[in-house]
């Protein structure tokens, strides 16, 4: 290497420019530690910005607005045939809003005084990274924060090659739009882009291996949005494996199982994603990944080798960007001496479709499975208010409650606007309030949120 | 019985090491020289093993804290001489694995898991500010009892577990011997390092509590201060002033006769000033933040006066300039101001370099706590009329001790020998001091 005479000496480096890896670099440098990121992009925002949450939900945007314009004619309100401009949109969604955002994170890293360097971070031993690429540089540092993140995983079994199979980075593209798209995955990423193509005007199979759209997550949550998926979709296809892909033409045939083949113009691998920690150099240090590829980490983030921190994604599920930042933010402090630790009780997860399904903390099943004494509460939308005047009636808010103590455990809610009425229940839940707390606070009518209070209210009568 | 471990010198003028990985758990039994800790330096990574057999009451410190030299690491139920006590917690073999840390690269789960059980179903009831609370004062939230609704944790209940002020119900039944005193109790403002909690006195005997006086408060915290936070070194020397000694008992009635009563120490005060002027470091502060030190161009001599209320260290302007029976009558006035408690603020402010002359109380030697931000003080003890060895014949000289005590980031033990000796020098040929002013 020409330049690898060049080290520079930090206190910290963030292998990483995602959430969690510019959490971090933005806190360090608030404490005073010099601190430089090392992206292979020399950008931050990580999948988040780029390829991920913030262009998913710009899309979803739309495809919300046009669900809304499609229900306004229920009430009676008709725009006619909507015509969709798909350079005005990519256009939109890759200028206006990720790239001021972009544009944002950089100028805070610049006013905070975080170095981006361009290339690739490799672990030389537990105090030194060479930087492949563009700015080819060793970098010494007294700690490391590994924030490397995870990448779409590829289709067990039967991954195929082509520019017709797409993971959500190259869906989020949006080069054009399949008259036919195979979604392969129930999960978060599948349903949301499936929603996605289906409101641009594709037709979405999809199809899901295990015998439920999102596994792991209350049925009485998922079933409003397993019933709009089944009008917005041709077919889904639950218990189902996609066994081979093959290119034929210009369209790609999918079998199912040991049964039949489907053609279809495009096919979106939706299955999951992996934590990046290969080729990181990590065996130079005394970090060693599990067999699935995440780095453990301790109470503060802190690796197994004592100047090497992780974050993110690559330290486990849940794989979420929230999740990510708070534990960079613990990192840092960490790395400053702060008595920090990720003691988080809960890590609220939305997934926007419409309707959408957010929950966090103890699940019902899971109260279930544990045989955890608890008081679990329901409110359905239809009695309230404004879901009627939304149209919406289909909601459902649910409270799980400590049977003792009434301590909120878990809230789940399903229904338009559920992503933000989530922040509440994660509220509850992290500050320990009980469903009094809740019942006794007075929320605004009227609006979604009373449904919270309600379903609060009904745990406050004796069984 | 409970005993403290503390940090152990690590050599090299190192001062605080990180800790690794703590090797044991709280009940568990060690053998002595089993392996307790892993810490890091900034120079390598050391296993300290335990000094004593018994059994681990208390680990103080966890993973990625940095602590100090001194700092208490684990507290020890010693139990010399019992053995197999099996009930007490699993033994630790000497087998414990060397600082192999690619064999052992296995997390240990956080200890929430641990001591949740014991609590009952749910995360811990606390808010996260209170959570980072219980972090901050050391204590593991899992053990608290909440007293709040639905058993909530609130900063109280973590403050009592603390100790810092236990709950009414907690006092012990035997009551102080002192009254009651209405003066509001305030802890000393922290320095940095955190003293372990105290143990129950009253456990082996009457205790008695007194709250400490203003004087006495500030006079703790500064000399932590200081202590806590500059290296002190001390350099000692001897003076031989059997010639200034005599000038001083020839000039006493013409002295007393101007109204002033002639001591040593006004001439300790010129002989210290005018050899600051040659090394002018020790009459400077140190600026740690901008990494500069700051050398005045003034001479303004601080004297320690014993009150019957504590040390005070009021400052006498110019010392350099003004003429000995000048600076003895001001010395004389403001002792007499401070030992009144009539001193003002501008008696106390502003000095640059301390002397303490402890010689009117006898010993042989002491060495001072330096006036934080000052950089060096000069303590003297008792002159006394001692042999020496003169041109090869044993004469009786008057001998001085001192002591120079300076900063180590400032200055070196060679420029403390030089600052020193210029300070004997003046002392021994006390036409010196005519001369320079």
């Amino acid at each position: 290497m020409v330049m690898g005479d060049l080290v520079r000496e930090v206190d910290v480096a963030v292998v990483g420019g995602g959430p969690g890896g510019y959490s971090a670099a933005f806190r360090c440098a608030e404490l005073g530690l010099e601190t430089v990121v090392v992206d292979a992009s020399r950008r931050l925002g990580g999948a988040c910005l780029w390829e991920g949450c913030i262009p998913s939900k710009a899309l979803l945007h739309v495809s919300a607005v046009l669900g809304e314009v499609e229900r306004a004619k229920e009430f009676g309100v008709d725009f006619g045939e909507p015509r969709i401009a798909l350079d005005a949109l990519r256009k939109w969604k890759a200028e206006r809003v990720v790239g001021k955002l972009a544009r944002g994170l950089a100028g805070v890293a610049k006013a905070k005084g975080v170095e981006i360097v361009g290339g690739r971070g490799v672990f030389e031993d537990s105090r030194a990274l060479r930087v492949e690429g563009d700015e080819p540089q060793k970098i010494r540092f007294k700690h490391a924060v590994v924030a490397t993140g995870s990448a779409p995983s590829p289709l067990p079994g039967a991954a195929l090659a082509s520019d017709r199979v797409m993971d959500s980075t190259g869906a989020l593209e949006l080069s054009d739009l399949p008259e036919r798209l195979l979604v392969v995955g129930g999960g978060y990423i599948g349903l949301e882009l499936g929603q996605v193509y289906t409101a641009l005007g594709s037709k979405v199979t999809l199809v899901e291996m295990t015998d439920g759209l999102l596994p792991g997550v209350d049925r009485d949550l998922v079933q409003p949005l397993a019933r709009h998926c089944e009008k917005l979709f041709v077919k889904i296809r639950l218990g189902t494996k996609v066994t081979s892909l093959h290119e034929q033409g210009s369209q790609i045939e999918a079998r199912f199982g040991e049964g039949d083949t489907v053609a279809f113009d495009r096919v979106l691998v939706a299955v999951g994603r992996r934590p990046v920690s290969a080729e990181l150099g990590l065996e130079t240090t005394r970090v060693r990944p599990d067999a699935h590829g995440f780095v453990a980490v301790d109470e503060r983030c802190r690796t197994a080798d004592p100047r090497i921190w992780a974050v993110g994604d690559v330290t486990g599920e849940p794989m979420l960007a929230h999740r990510a930042m708070r534990q960079g933010k613990v990192a840092a402090e960490a790395i400053a001496g702060r008595p920090a630790a990720f003691d988080t009780v809960v890590v609220p997860a939305v997934v926007f479709t419409d309707p959408e399904v957010a929950w966090c903390g103890l699940t019902e099943s899971q109260a279930l499975r544990e045989g955890r004494p608890v008081r679990i509460a329901k409110f359905q939308w239809a009695a309230s208010g404004r879901a009627a005047t939304l149209g919406r009636s289909d909601g459902l808010t649910k409270l799980i409650a400590d049977a003792d103590t009434g301590r909120v455990l878990g809230v789940g809610i399903v229904g338009p606007g559920a992503g933000e009425l989530i922040a509440e229940g994660a509220l509850a839940v992290e500050a320990a309030l009980t469903a009094e707390d809740l019942a006794a606070t007075i929320h605004t009518h009227p609006t979604l949120s009373e449904t919270l209070m309600e379903a609060a209210e009904t745990l406050l009568r004796p069984t | 019985m409970p005993r403290p471990f503390v940090l152990p010198d690590l050599g090299e003028g190192l001062t605080e090491a990180e800790i690794v990985k703590v090797l044991v758990q709280e009940g568990d039994r060690v053998q002595e020289d089993a392996p307790l800790l892993e810490v890091e330096t900034d120079k390598a990574t050391v296993e300290i093993p335990s000094p004593v057999t018994g059994r681990v009451a208390k680990i103080h410190v966890q993973p990625g804290q940095t602590v100090k030299v001194g700092a208490v690491l684990v507290t020890f139920d010693e139990e010399a001489g019992r053995g197999g006590a099996a009930s007490l917690g699993t033994t630790l073999a000497r087998s414990a694995p060397p600082a192999d840390h690619t064999t052992s690269a296995t997390q240990r789960a956080p200890a929430a898991t641990a001591a949740a059980a014991t609590r009952g179903s749910g995360p811990v009831a606390a808010t996260p500010a209170t959570r980072r609370l219980a972090r901050e004062l050391g204590v593991d939230i899992h053990t608290v009892r909440g007293t709040g609704h639905g058993g909530r944790v609130s900063d109280d209940d973590v403050r009592a577990a603390a100790g810092g002020r236990p709950p009414a119900s907690a006092q012990p039944a035997a009551q102080p011997v002192a009254p009651e005193r209405p003066a509001t109790r305030k802890p000393l403002a922290p320095v940095g390092a955190e003293a372990p909690a105290l143990p129950r006195f009253e456990q082996w005997g009457a205790v008695e509590r007194q709250p400490l006086s203003h004087l006495r408060r500030t006079i703790a915290e500064r000399m932590t201060l200081s202590a806590t936070l500059v290296p002190h070194v001390t350099h000692f020397d001897r003076a031989d002033i059997t010639e200034l000694d005599a000038i001083i008992r020839r000039n006493v009635e013409p002295a007393r006769q101007r109204g002033v009563t002639l001591t040593l120490t006004s001439f300790l005060l010129k002989a210290a000033a005018l050899a600051l002027r040659e090394h002018p470091q020790f009459n400077a502060s140190l600026d740690p933040a901008a990494g500069e030190l700051i050398l005045k161009r003034y001479c303004h001599l601080g004297v320690a006066v014993a009150t019957d209320r504590g040390l005070i260290v009021p400052v006498i302007r110019d010392v350099d300039k003004k003429p000995l029976i000048e600076l003895q009558g001001e010395l004389a006035a403001l002792a007499q101001r401070v030992r009144d408690g009539k001193a003002t603020l501008e008696d106390l402010r502003g000095g640059t370099f301390t002397v303490t002359n402890i010689g009117a109380l006898g010993g042989t030697g002491a060495v001072p706590i330096i006036n934080y931000p000052e950089v060096a003080i000069l303590g003297a003890a008792r002159a006394r009329e001692e042999p020496v060895v003169l041109d090869g014949r044993i004469v009786p000289r008057v001998l001085l001790p001192l002591s120079l005590t300076f900063d180590h980031r400032v200055a070196d033990g060679a420029d403390g020998a030089r600052f020193a000796a210029a300070i004997v020098r003046r002392l021994e040929r006390p036409e010196q001091l005519l001369l320079e002013w």
